[in-house]
């Protein structure tokens, strides 16, 4: 117990130095029915940092990222936010641990029934009581200046783009100004200038916010603009990891490969 | 057939699709299959119940999401339910005048109406068509909030799906049924009067008096706040077909069906516990 109680310590002294992993995922094994997803993934993120997962489609990206919110649970493996498992964890203990993370869906998933003001007041109305009303639709105004919706805070999620959809769920990721930011996705679809459009802003939130960021994208374009480091998945584990010019000077062929048609 | 449990037993589930050997299997295979399915869905009602109950007891309370459910289960099913209470009141009036003509028992008129529409039918249909328009809504609408990831984020966002839309649905239709069962009893024993009023002059007091006569609180409240239960059934299955959704459109549709149809038939095999129930508690 004295040990436990002594690397619980040195963790956090270690947080404190922002030497310590924010998001530290270890040995991941992740199974639906027969199909293996996830074969013992390692991967770790520190505070203020940007880590890109790439690869294939259903590689299991999106999988990492719903096992790290706890909306999946691993087979085996472990994952720790700020030093704390939250394997088996209870929905109440883990939903104080999600006040911390800011997730975008890949589609956006915004509430349908509510307008895009709302969306993003969702959170705030249900962990921010203390705030007063006007306190909480200023907040939401300035959410939505920074990601360039603030006109649109009356307009249905069905009424606009799935650019502008994106840019709404990453105001509602940002509502609980939260520590750790995943992204899914989030340039899937768009445009190329609507992609640039959310790299900048991902760049921007990045550099003002100091989150610890996970990205998982098959743009290797977006990839390489707004992360300090990235891990190719393939078949459930990481091939590589690391910057960019690492994986350019990778003699592994899947690497070459993925490297030449993206 | 164990993904699909117990609505694939009951015969309102698509078909999986499967290899050509298993389009005819054993016996005993098909036997043990609907017996997993109906075991692996009623268990997995039973956790969920488990989890509603546990978000339901603790805070925070979502007031605001119960007065807007209220809203959506009583208020918009109130026209629906008096209309289908208006019905049953003309129909029981229709019938018991020519039964009771041929018995010569004419003068039970009122007490026949009364206890027709209080005891059985009012229950019975309020139960019947909040099931089919609030089941189906709820059943609907969680599984489209499903498969669009819109469950996911709430519960990203750190807030418990359980309690936000499971248990504020639920409480929502326990509350409402019994005042939805009242409408429809009004209803119904206005219309049967005044059915009957238009080929045998009654007047309305004394038809009340009539009907009412030798009247009890237990006669009358038992079967009014038994669709307490009902509520409970139709809001539980509907939130849990709903939650438990995969597949897209055809999930969302899958689980409309299977909230009204569940819902009506197990409300039907609770009102036989609840009946004999009411008879030996409330004698």
């Amino acid at each position: 117990m004295a040990t436990t109680h002594n690397i619980a310590g040195m963790q956090a002294e270690l947080e404190d130095d922002g030497r310590a992993p924010v998001v530290a995922v270890d040995n991941l094994h992740k199974t639906f029915g027969s199909h293996k997803v996830l074969n013992g993934i390692s991967l770790s993120v520190n505070r203020g940092e940007t880590l890109a997962v790439l690869g294939r489609s259903g590689t299991g990206k999106s999988v990492l990222l719903r096992l790290i919110i706890g909306l999946e649970k691993p087979d085996t493996g472990s994952i720790r936010i700020h030093g704390q498992a939250i394997n088996g964890l209870a929905l109440d203990q883990m939903s104080e641990i999600r006040k911390k993370m800011g997730f975008l869906f890949q589609h956006a998933a915004l509430y349908d029934s509510l307008t895009v003001g709302e969306n993003v007041t969702f959170p705030l109305a249900h962990h921010r009581r203390e705030m007063s009303r006007s306190d909480r639709m200023n907040h939401v105004r300035q959410l939505l200046a920074e990601v360039g919706m603030e006109r649109d805070i009356d307009k249905m999620p069905s009424d606009i783009s799935g650019g502008m959809q994106k840019r709404v769920g990453l105001a509602r990721a940002l509502a609980l100004e939260p520590e750790i930011l995943l992204l899914d996705e989030p340039t899937a679809g768009l445009d190329p200038i609507s992609s640039g459009e959310i790299d900048d802003l991902i760049l921007k939130l990045q550099r003002e916010r100091q989150m610890a960021s996970i990205v998982v994208t098959h743009d290797l374009h977006s990839a390489r603009t707004i992360a300090d480091r990235l891990a190719l998945l393939d078949k459930g584990n990481v091939v590589i990891e690391g910057e960019f010019e690492d994986l350019q000077d990778s003699d592994i062929g899947f690497v070459k490969e993925f490297l030449k048609q993206s | 057939m164990s993904d699909r449990g117990f609505t694939a037993v009951v015969g309102i589930d698509q078909p999986q699709e499967g290899r050509g050997d298993e389009l005819f299997p054993s016996i005993t295979g098909y036997v043990t299959g609907l017996a997993n399915g109906f075991f692996e869905w009623f268990g997995s009602l039973g956790v969920f119940s488990w989890r509603v109950l546990k978000a339901a007891a603790t805070r925070p309370f979502e007031w605001q999401e119960v007065i807007r459910q209220l809203d959506e289960v009583g208020s918009k099913s109130l026209p629906l339910v008096a209309l289908a209470g208006a019905a049953v009141g003309v129909i029981i009036s229709l019938d018991a005048r020519f039964t009771l003509s041929r018995f010569g028992a004419k003068s039970m008129f009122p007490v026949t109406l009364v206890y027709s529409v209080i005891q059985v039918m009012g229950p019975m249909i309020t139960g019947l068509v909040v099931s089919g328009r609030v089941g189906a809504g709820i059943g609907a609408e969680l599984a489209s909030m499903k498969v669009t990831e819109q469950i996911d984020a709430i519960e990203a966002s750190a807030i418990n799906p359980y309690r936000l839309l499971a248990a504020t649905r639920i409480l929502a239709c326990i509350l409402m049924l019994p005042l939805l069962t009242l409408a429809a009893d009004t209803s119904g024993l206005l219309t049967g009067w005044f059915a009957q009023s238009l080929v045998e002059p009654l007047s309305f007091h004394q038809f009340i008096s009539s009907g009412f006569s030798g009247a009890t609180f237990n006669a009358f409240a038992p079967p009014t706040f038994k669709t307490a239960v009902y509520g409970l059934i139709i809001g539980l299955i509907a939130c849990f077909e709903g939650m438990r959704t995969r597949g897209g459109a055809e999930g969302v549709g899958r689980a409309a069906t299977n909230s009204v149809v569940l819902g009506s038939l197990f409300l039907i095999l609770a009102d036989v516990v609840l009946v004999k129930f009411i008879l030996v508690v409330f004698p």
